[in-house]
């Protein structure tokens, strides 16, 4: 296993980088830039960036600020926001990105998935995917970045996780939506049961409150990272801090 | 004569190209192959599947070029793997510059592709390593490897050891992404642009 990653995630609005939880107000919180270079500097292994209203505007990822941080950071950059096609994913990649992160888009044409896989290679292919229990199992849900355009879809997490991986995912981010925002920690018992189904790296996403809630997704879902966004960017914990607590835990990170 | 990336396909090249404009390194993206033949540094690098950029390489004229390149050549990612005679992904053959064949990662329980930060151990000292230790961290995505073996200068290990970073006379490469390594990434790839030509 490589060093386990921590992973901040930028949510960019209007070319900025807003915080907030998600369904409540945002308040802005810098440049894209010296946002993911700061995180940089801080140890993070990975930015995420995600163009929160890209979906429910109905356009793709900005490729200015893209290309802008893409330019700046040499550590990997993945971008998720509104991708639905082959296109606008290579778009992305040539404006810098190294992965993409497809959601509702894939769920209602999985056929976007293999395609960028055949076309640029499994490895920049990330799904993510939202998740949350009703009636006992882990349903899927779209367009959850605006209350008014949420919905559920008929499928299952863990049916929709296998079925990405087979059309040729390099990775999943499974963010589990019960506990966004609450800061009790990641759905380890989902988490892991997503784990046991797949080959390809998973990330935990959703719950991180406390630098102790790293090592604990670690040792009980055994995940190749974990994101988080708000703890980050409210300096609740730092990247330094949930990397000593993964270290004291017996946990190898970089 | 600058350094030339060579453009295969599409894909993330652009990072590449940031690292070296990061570095205040006139850098060419092409596919041109008098280009190619006629500068100063070459870097290769890879994305997709050996068999498919080997086709690529073949379909622009490359493949002679790529071989009979005598000024420092480094090859990325794939962009390694396509310099040693074969590879398993697609039982494809390579440019043929280090000997041996490229393998898939033998996993049993292990995560595939092996994707994040591993750590480096150097195998032999070289200038292309020069400021770069064991243990330093550099990031990965792959789920072929190189074998061990006189090219080897720094290994890293998943599942079982691999060449992470080669040299032989003019022929480098790199199995990680020094473009998004971080500072040691810059290191190795500043390195590659002051070998003697």
């Amino acid at each position: 296993m490589p060093a386990r990653r921590i992973i901040p995630c930028l949510d960019v609005k209007g070319g900025r980088v807003v915080k907030g939880v998600r369904f409540e107000g945002h308040t802005d919180a810098g440049d894209p830039v010296e946002l993911a270079l700061r995180y940089r500097d801080g140890g993070a292994d990975e930015i995420v960036i995600y163009d929160i209203t890209a979906s429910a505007e109905q356009r793709t990822v900005d490729y200015d600020w893209l290309a802008r941080v893409a330019r700046a950071l040499d550590v990997p950059l993945c971008v998720a926001g509104g991708i639905r096609t082959l296109e606008q994913a290579i778009a992305c990649l040539e404006h810098g990105a190294d992965k993409v992160s497809v959601n509702s888009p894939a769920l209602e044409r999985p056929e976007l998935i293999t395609e960028i896989a055949d076309a640029a290679g499994s490895q920049c292919v990330v799904v993510g995917v939202d998740s949350r229990k009703i009636d006992g199992e882990w349903q899927t849900f779209q367009y959850t970045g605006d209350a008014s355009t949420i919905r559920r879809t008929p499928r299952l997490m863990l049916d929709w996780i296998v079925e990405a991986q087979e059309r040729g995912a390099g990775e999943v981010v499974l963010n589990c939506m019960d506990q966004d925002g609450v800061r009790d920690g990641y759905d380890i018992p989902q988490l892991a049961a997503a784990r046991e189904r797949l080959t390809i790296p998973l990330i935990a996403s959703g719950g991180a409150g406390a630098a102790r809630h790293f090592p604990e997704v670690f040792a009980g879902a055994d995940v190749s990272g974990a994101l988080a966004a708000s703890i980050f960017h409210f300096n609740r914990v730092s990247i330094a801090e949930a990397k000593a607590a993964s270290r004291a835990a017996g946990f190898e990170v970089r | 004569m600058s350094t030339a990336v060579v453009k295969l396909g599409v894909g993330n090249t652009a990072s590449v190209m940031f690292a070296l404009e990061r570095l205040g390194v006139e850098a060419v993206l092409t596919e041109d192959p008098a280009r190619i033949a006629a500068a100063e540094r070459v870097i290769l690098p890879g994305v997709g599947a050996a068999a498919h950029a080997m086709s690529l390489i073949d379909a622009r004229g490359l493949r002679d070029v790529l071989r009979a390149y005598k000024q420092p050549l480094l090859g990325i990612c794939l962009g390694q793997q396509l310099l040693y005679e074969s590879s398993e992904e697609g039982d494809a053959t390579g440019l043929g510059l280090l000997p041996g064949r490229v393998r898939r990662i033998e996993a049993r329980d292990l995560i595939i592709p092996h994707m994040g930060w591993s750590a480096l151990s150097i195998e032999r000292s070289h200038a292309l390593l020069e400021g770069v230790q064991t243990g330093d961290y550099v990031y990965f995505v792959h789920s072929y490897i190189c074998p061990l073996g006189d090219a080897t200068l720094a290994s890293s290990e998943y599942g079982e050891r691999f060449s992470a970073v080669v040299g032989k006379d003019n022929v480098f490469g790199c199995q990680f992404h020094p473009e998004r390594s971080g500072a040691v990434g810059a290191r190795i790839i500043e390195n590659f642009l002051r070998l003697p030509c």
